[in-house]
């Protein structure tokens, strides 16, 4: 009993030091403006205020931010859905002539990180006309080699029997797949959905390199600017901090199965 | 059962997977090809402004990059990133691991959501959170330091100490993912093994040195290896706490190709660091199996 609140204690010990920097971050964006810059630093707020969070609507325009990472990380997961899910499937369940090389030529790409083609990625949306807009933001999240490996490795535990029935049926491959395939893999659609939701909300270097227009700034683009204008203000700093992370926490916590097993499949397994 | 694929079937395949590959063709392949033969060029502002202004270059990117002072340090950055970072985070993450896969402790799904807590943050809002932390003279940091007797350290504003906590930071963001790689490789021990070397007399760390970890190493390589890719691509970190200083100290590989590319639209040098940053990466990853391919050559 004793060993077990012992190692219980130790565990929650490292706990408080990883919570740390995040009940940090909440205590002081309620601290009055330059309450945290002294010494030694206040831990709690003596005069709880939300005078930050104001300032940061009121002034700073952070509504539009907040809504502009919500548009982009919506868009960017329905169409990642859309590319994805079809072609995990199929590389998975449906035989055909090419398939097979296909699936090795994409594993090997894998080994590929996405900031290589960055440039000319930035060159090529120039020449369509797409910089500084938010198809030019969302266009890497179509080409998730991940996602789609996470929906093959789930589509490969559809019994191949299933398909064959409906086949012989007279169904046609669109309404095996939309009608038979999906329902079967929606906690493989959860995933990948959460995956790419908080991929690109959390995203910075390429939204940083696309989005020139500051009204069409996401929320971690818009708080690097303010943290070049505005470093001194700690507590407004904090405030934005919170925008930009408690949603993306709490979406984490109410999914944390899904997101961890979801992991777990795309990392270890596959 | 199994028969042949009909030709609905077969046209079915390549009607689903091609919105997909034309895509990552598009805008993955095809760009990443492309930086090659723009490493090659002297695309710059002006022939951004008239593509008649480029020209073929050969390799002079790469001897200008080689002989640039900066190229160096921020090469000589990644490589202190990683010479840290890789062994703290294998370390810290492998303790955690243990002592969340404990079977005596409590709770232990809630403090696993807790190490994994900070993997799901948004970079830049923790990256600014840990700025303030660091701070040299109201930072937290040093505030416990001082309480327990020692100096305050100028962690972001001294160039021996700016790569030292950014990694800090670096791994408090990231074990909590490498963590669950070795929670699920320690569910593999065999428990037989386990209980067999208890019933022999073998202690809690005996146990974890001969039965946990032998069976564990292959996962440490994994994640030793995913972390050395993850320091080749720091890129907001420093931007967002140093801006790359004090002194250039934290420049990264991926910073000097974004201040190249998008700061001074040197694009041709940039994509040059661009396809310098995949062949180390590349090297990463594929080291380990290389490495273990010559040792089995030699032990055959």
């Amino acid at each position: 009993m004793s060993a077990r609140i012992a190692m219980t204690a130790l565990v929650a010990m490292f706990a408080a030091i990883t919570l740390v920097p995040l009940l940090w971050m909440i205590s002081v964006s309620l601290m009055q403006p330059g309450e945290a810059g002294q010494f030694p630093p206040p831990l709690v707020p003596g005069d709880p205020t939300l005078a930050n969070y104001r300032e940061l609507f009121a002034s700073q325009g952070m509504g539009l931010f907040l809504l502009n990472s919500l548009l982009v990380s919506t868009l960017a997961t329905m169409l990642a859905l859309v590319f994805t899910l079809p072609a995990g499937y199929a590389f998975a369940r449906l035989r055909y002539s090419g398939r097979d090389a296909t699936v090795r030529a994409l594993l090997a790409l894998l080994l590929i990180p996405g900031q290589i083609g960055m440039l000319p990625l930035f060159l090529e949306l120039k020449a369509l006309g797409l910089v500084n807009s938010y198809a030019g933001v969302l266009v890497p999240w179509l080409a998730g080699i991940v996602g789609i490996f996470l929906v093959r490795q789930y589509a490969l535990s559809i019994p191949l029997d299933l398909i064959e029935a409906a086949r012989i049926d007279g169904a046609s491959e669109w309404r095996i797949f939309r009608h038979i395939v999906l329902p079967i893999m929606r906690p493989a659609v959860a995933t990948l959905a959460l995956f790419v939701f908080l991929g690109s909300w959390n995203d910075f270097l390429w939204p940083l390199i696309v989005l020139s227009d500051h009204d069409l700034y996401t929320l971690p683009v818009a708080l690097a600017a303010l943290g070049r204008e505005r470093a001194q203000d700690i507590e407004l700093m904090m405030a934005g901090s919170v925008v930009t992370t408690v949603p993306v926490l709490i979406l984490f916590l109410a999914l944390q199965r899904q997101f961890i097993g979801g992991l777990l499949a795309g990392s270890v397994k596959g | 059962m199994n028969g042949a694929a009909s030709r609905a079937e077969r046209r079915a395949g390549w009607l689903f997977s091609a919105p997909a590959l034309i895509a990552i063709g598009l805008f993955f392949v095809l760009p990443t090809i492309a930086s090659l033969a723009l490493s090659l060029t002297d695309f710059d502002i002006y022939a951004l402004a008239d593509i008649g202004n480029l020209r073929f270059v050969g390799l002079a990117n790469y001897s200008a990059l080689l002989s640039d002072p900066l190229f160096w340090t921020a090469l000589g950055n990644t490589l202190w990133f990683v010479a840290l970072g890789v062994p703290l985070v294998v370390v810290v993450a492998l303790f955690a691991a243990i002592l969340v896969n404990e079977r005596i402790v409590a709770w232990r799904p809630a403090w696993r959501a807790v190490f994994f807590a900070p993997y799901v943050t948004t970079l830049v809002a923790a990256a600014v959170v840990w700025k303030y932390l660091l701070h040299a003279r109201y930072g937290l940091l040093n505030h416990a330091l001082g309480t327990i007797g020692l100096p305050p350290v100028d962690w972001l504003g001294d160039p021996r100490w700016a790569i030292p906590a950014i990694t800090l930071f670096v791994v408090w963001k990231s074990f909590g993912y490498s963590m669950l790689i070795f929670l699920a490789a320690l569910q593999t021990v065999p428990r037989e093994l386990d209980e067999a070397a208890r019933i022999d007399g073998a202690g809690w760390w005996s146990r974890l040195r001969h039965v946990t970890l032998p069976a564990i190493a292959p996962a440490a390589g994994l994640v030793a290896v995913l972390a050395v890719i993850a320091m080749f691509q720091l890129f907001a970190e420093p931007y967002v706490m140093t801006e790359g200083g004090p002194a250039q100290s934290t420049i990264t590989v991926l910073y000097l190709m974004f201040d190249q590319g998008f700061q001074w639209w040197n694009l041709g040098i940039g994509a040059a660091v661009a396809v310098v940053l995949f062949v180390c990466i590349l090297a990463a990853a594929l080291a380990p199996a290389l490495a273990l391919r010559i040792y089995r050559g030699r032990s055959a």
